[in-house]
């Protein structure tokens, strides 16, 4: 039988794997997609929550859709922001990127 | 069969995500992520919220995957084929293991008996999001709003008099 401690755990790894990810990778455009991994961890775990608890509230699906909402948003605003850099610095190596380094 | 879908749908949405994170090869990092990003709604699916998996294969399968090979493209930059990690890679490994230790040890220590799915008419869900969280939606659209101004101001070419 499956339980909401086998879907935590899932959410867990997927979300180690994306803060690795952030960590490790060098290219923005990398380090969202492991941002998006992380968003779609957090919302593996809202959603089974709450599927398995309480069928009366609603509250886990709907904070699923306004995340899936500001993942949309921060992706857009990001990519500009790539975009951006890659034409100002031609590079999208973030170890590069240096400017506001203390 | 809900236990084999289980077990098949998280091989493939954590190797999809391990595949992300390990391939030189940007493109194929992009390609990694929509399998990954699919097999998460395929768990939705067997957590019974189909509404959730289609939002996540339109929103994150349709437009999120094509605006990020889109930015790709547009940065084509020459080490895009095979980059390489930065040097706090081992760091970044050991941080990882750790967060996934004490998370699964967090959840198996206090793992709860809930056992039983239970199906949310879509119906409700609509009614509860437009009546209980009507101003968090409204507050959504505008941050949508924004985000597509803020998007279209920051990568527009401004031209040299």
């Amino acid at each position: 039988m499956v339980t909401l401690m086998h879907f935590q755990i899932v959410s867990a790894a997927l979300f180690s794997v994306g803060l690795y990810g952030v960590l490790a990778r060098r290219s923005a455009v990398l380090i969202l997609m492991s941002i998006e991994l992380m968003l779609n961890a957090v919302n593996l775990n809202l959603i089974a929550i709450a599927s398995f608890t309480d069928p009366e509230r609603f509250a886990g699906f709907i904070i699923a859709i306004f995340v899936i909402t500001v993942g949309a948003a921060e992706v857009g605003l990001a990519l500009a922001i790539v975009l951006r850099m890659f034409r100002n610095r031609a590079t999208v190596n973030i170890d590069e990127i240096e400017l506001m380094k203390w | 069969m809900s236990w084999f879908l289980f077990i098949l749908l998280s091989v493939m949405a954590i190797g999809g995500g391990l595949g992300v994170v390990a391939t030189r090869n940007v493109v194929h990092a992009c390609l990694f992520l929509l399998f990954s990003l699919l097999a998460v709604a395929g768990l939705y699916v067997v957590l019974l919220t189909e509404f959730l998996a289609l939002v996540q294969i339109f929103i994150y399968g349709g437009a999120i995957i094509i605006v990020l090979l889109f930015a790709i493209m547009l940065t084509r930059s020459k080490e895009y084929p095979s980059i390489s990690d930065n040097s706090q890679w081992p760091l970044a490994l050991v941080s990882g293991l750790a967060l996934f230790s004490l998370l699964t040890a967090t959840f198996v220590v206090n793992s709860s008996s809930f056992e039983e799915m239970h199906r949310v008419a879509l119906t409700d869900l609509g009614t509860t999001l437009f009546t209980d969280w009507a101003l968090p939606f409204e507050i959504a659209s505008l941050v949508l709003l924004l985000a597509l101004i803020g998007s279209i101001v920051i990568a527009k070419v401004e031209r040299r008099r």
